[in-house]
């Protein structure tokens, strides 16, 4: 018999191990944002707390690097990263917060248990400047340069390790 | 028990925003409603990766087809559209297929398989002849 007959069983088995090679690898399933690398668009958001003032894209542009935090009270993981970004808070890093689909009560009582690291929250009903930026879930944390321009984008909740890789980042995009 | 139960119910709720204006209500122009409902009907959902935005009940997936409803009636065309979406979100974003560098193989690999059996046929009718 050749051992040509064996070759299509081969190739089965050869599909089959890629299978099952790839059952086991861990999935990614982040999404991206192309913005990075690219300007904040134009936007204005209202105050999402009477704590704090809203946010404006043009705030961005005073020369000064500022994470822009994508956060909402009703999200799990946000309570989990509240120590860290109280921390980034300390080191000096300046934190702008935008509440997604938030109500002012939800996100004054969530401030008052977990701490307030914001220096502005705006509030995104519509989850506008999300799109904008191409965030696709809370939380993400963006590094914005002192010109309006995306350089890093950080995507779920921000654990201990996460702080310094931030900073660095702040570090970086403050050059 | 109760009590438990009633304070399980804020949770299940998760965000406090209303709806956007047009995550559910049609445009009021027919044509410009058909040409959304199809562009939608091509847009990932993000949060629920393997539905379209048109399917979805996502919240985030309703702030999208805002967006959408309200470029169309705004004057945008569709591909307008989809290329500000797929700027931010890269191609994943849309389920109409293009040709990148990683996806060339997908198109590449059938014209080859097809030239491959038609070099095999020739061959044989050949010997045949």
């Amino acid at each position: 018999m050749s051992w040509r007959l064996w070759l299509p069983l081969m190739v089965f088995f050869g599909f089959l191990g890629l299978a099952a090679y790839q059952l086991t690898q861990p999935r990614d399933e982040a999404i991206k944002s192309a913005m990075v690398g690219k300007e904040l668009p134009y936007f204005t958001l209202p105050p999402a707390s009477l704590e704090r003032p809203g946010v404006d894209s043009r705030y961005f542009y005073d020369g000064k690097p500022k994470l822009l935090n994508i956060w909402a009270s009703w999200c799990l993981p946000c309570i989990a990263e509240a120590p860290q970004l109280e921390q980034l808070k300390e080191q000096g890093a300046e934190i702008v917060g935008v509440a997604i689909r938030d109500k002012p009560t939800d996100v004054m009582r969530f401030l008052s248990q977990h701490g307030n690291p914001y220096t502005r929250i705006g509030r995104d009903d519509l989850s506008e400047v999300q799109l904008g930026i191409g965030s696709s879930g809370v939380p993400e944390t963006f590094v914005i340069d002192g010109e309006g321009i995306i350089t890093y984008q950080h995507i779920g909740d921000i654990r201990p390790e996460h702080v310094p890789v931030l900073l660095e980042e702040l570090r970086k995009a403050g050059r | 028990m109760i009590l438990a139960t009633m304070i399980a119910i804020p949770l299940a709720a998760q965000d406090g925003a209303p709806p956007a204006p047009y995550a559910y209500r049609q445009l009021d122009d027919p044509a410009q409603e058909a040409v959304a409902q199809e562009l939608m009907e091509t847009l990932r959902c993000l949060k629920c990766q393997s539905q379209s935005i048109a399917d979805s009940d996502a919240s985030m997936a309703g702030d999208m087809r805002h967006q959408v409803r309200i470029r169309i009636a705004a004057g945008d065309s569709p591909e307008e559209i989809r290329r500000w979406l797929m700027d931010r979100y890269g191609d994943y974003v849309s389920y109409e297929p293009v040709m990148s560098a990683t996806t060339w193989p997908l198109f590449a690999i059938p014209a080859l398989l097809v030239v491959i059996a038609g070099l095999l046929f020739w061959r044989r009718f050949r010997r045949r002849a």
